[in-house]
């Protein structure tokens, strides 16, 4: 190793030197990549949503076209209920909006531990052949044990009829927290009612197993009561005030059925 | 160091001087992807393409890296890399990008890429240093490959997610050891592999003190 490498001169150059070039790579790749890379968190997503519809089946690996057919993805306001037509969700980056102190607040009574909560939500409306509503699809997440859990929540037209629990990003332990996406445990899902008779929030996930026959409980995940937990939490804090218990008021009224 | 033939180079981390088993470097990313296969698989290729293209690299400029500041320089083209990696995981293996993006921006403190370039790739000339990267890559492999093997075989009874030993959970008989989808696991069975090695190659036990 000569002398001459550790001059300032020549440490200022080959250090400036190669940070030029690795950010023209890195920058490079990450442009050139980005079209690629949102495409492929937009399948993903829509793949999800259709697995929550029930459709995936159906698509037979034509994710896009199908979703295009059969859903119909809105913005929401959460505190009305109301759609917002004039955002157009598929550019609405709600992971974005909910960072940003203009369109996002802390929420008030903050049960699934989301941090921050956008103003305005997407929602997903499915219509059978016949374009009737046959299924809404509900974004809900909140903390588990060791990372957010993002999941679709499907429920019939009724608002009150699960249809399915379809977790799509979540850090669980394999084998015990991650086993939300397990088929078994998301069958259970299928028909629970999420309301009881006086309208309180009734569904939950119950530790050591849910009774035969109990409509408003799915057992819980052994050896992972915290992400059980954390199912619970994000479903109270989606359908409750903070969440979606506006829009889904709107539904109940037949909100979509006047157009 | 004496001269190594360049097939020693490259084979020899894989049983001989492997980074985990011998050097005991990068045994914490060894715990986190091991639970199945598949992400072992992609966790290797991914290190290896860094440990290769860091070293080779390095071994290029080896003559102009100023000595006070030839760490930075080390962390700075291995980042790049582990950078571009992500980038194209994401572009083209979203599933699998999904559930190892946060580990392959670890590898930037994969002590195997800083040391191999350490103390290796700054000595050395550029196609041995890539070869000694892809031989430490494989080194690395072969311990998560194994690893995974056995964590995913008796935690979840399936191998690259195909059910070999079916669940009792899933009507079948096997009940799953769930120890084995926990990270201490891994440290028993990289302890199980460490004895194993050593009783065939003795000389790599260290002399007693």
């Amino acid at each position: 190793m000569s002398k001459s490498n550790d001059t300032m001169g020549k440490t200022l150059g080959v250090v400036i030197g190669l940070c030029l070039v690795c950010s023209l790579v890195v920058s490079g790749a990450a442009v050139s990549l980005k079209p690629l890379q949102k495409l492929n968190k937009e399948r993903d997503t829509q793949r999800y949503v259709l697995e929550a519809a029930g459709l995936l089946d159906q698509a037979n690996g034509d994710v896009p076209a199908t979703f295009e057919r059969y859903i119909d993805a809105r913005v929401v306001e959460y505190d009305t209920g109301d759609f917002l037509p004039q955002i157009d969700p598929r550019s609405y980056d709600l992971a974005m909006v909910a960072r940003d102190p203009a369109s996002s607040a802390k929420p008030v009574n903050d049960v699934a531990s989301i941090g921050r909560r956008a103003h305005y939500g997407v929602v997903y409306l499915v219509n059978n052949e016949a374009g009737e509503l046959d299924t809404v699809i509900l974004p809900v997440h909140g903390y588990g044990l060791w990372s957010t859990m993002y999941a679709f929540l499907a429920l019939a037209p009724d608002m009150n009829t699960i249809k399915s629990l379809v977790y799509y990003d979540q850090g669980e332990t394999p084998g015990l927290g991650a086993e939300v996406v397990n088929p078994r445990w998301k069958a259970q899902w299928a028909g629970k009612k999420l309301f009881d008779e006086t309208g309180e929030l009734a569904i939950s996930v119950v530790k050591g197993g849910a009774p035969a026959g109990d409509i408003h409980g799915v057992d819980g995940l052994s050896g992972a009561t915290l992400t059980s937990n954390g199912v619970n939490n994000s479903l109270e804090y989606w359908l409750g005030e903070e969440g979606f218990a506006a829009f889904i008021d709107k539904i109940r009224q037949g909100e979509l059925n006047n157009g | 160091m004496a001269e190594q033939s360049l097939k020693q180079v490259l084979t020899g981390p894989i049983f001989a001087n492997n980074p985990i088993a011998l050097q005991v470097l990068g045994v914490c990313s060894a715990l986190a992807v091991t639970t199945t296969m598949q992400t072992a698989v992609v966790m290797t290729l991914a290190l290896m393409f860094v440990t290769a293209f860091s070293n080779l690299f390095i071994s290029l400029m080896r003559h102009h890296i100023p000595n006070s500041v030839r760490i930075i320089v080390q962390m700075t083209v291995i980042a790049s890399l582990v950078i571009l990696v992500d980038q194209i995981l994401k572009a083209y293996a979203y599933d699998i990008a999904k559930q190892l993006t946060v580990f392959v921006g670890l590898i930037i403190t994969n002590c195997i890429v800083m040391g191999r370039a350490e103390a290796y790739a700054m000595k050395s000339a550029p196609l041995p240093s890539f070869l000694d990267g892809i031989g430490n890559g494989l080194g690395y492999g072969f311990i998560l490959l194994t690893v995974g093997f056995f964590r995913e075989l008796l935690g979840s009874g399936t191998l690259f997610g195909f059910e070999i030993l079916p669940k009792i959970s899933e009507g079948g008989w096997y009940q799953p050891n769930g120890m084995m989808l926990l990270a201490p696991s891994a440290f028993f069975l990289i302890g199980f592999i460490i004895w194993a090695l050593r009783t065939w190659k003795p000389d790599q036990v260290e002399p007693k003190e």
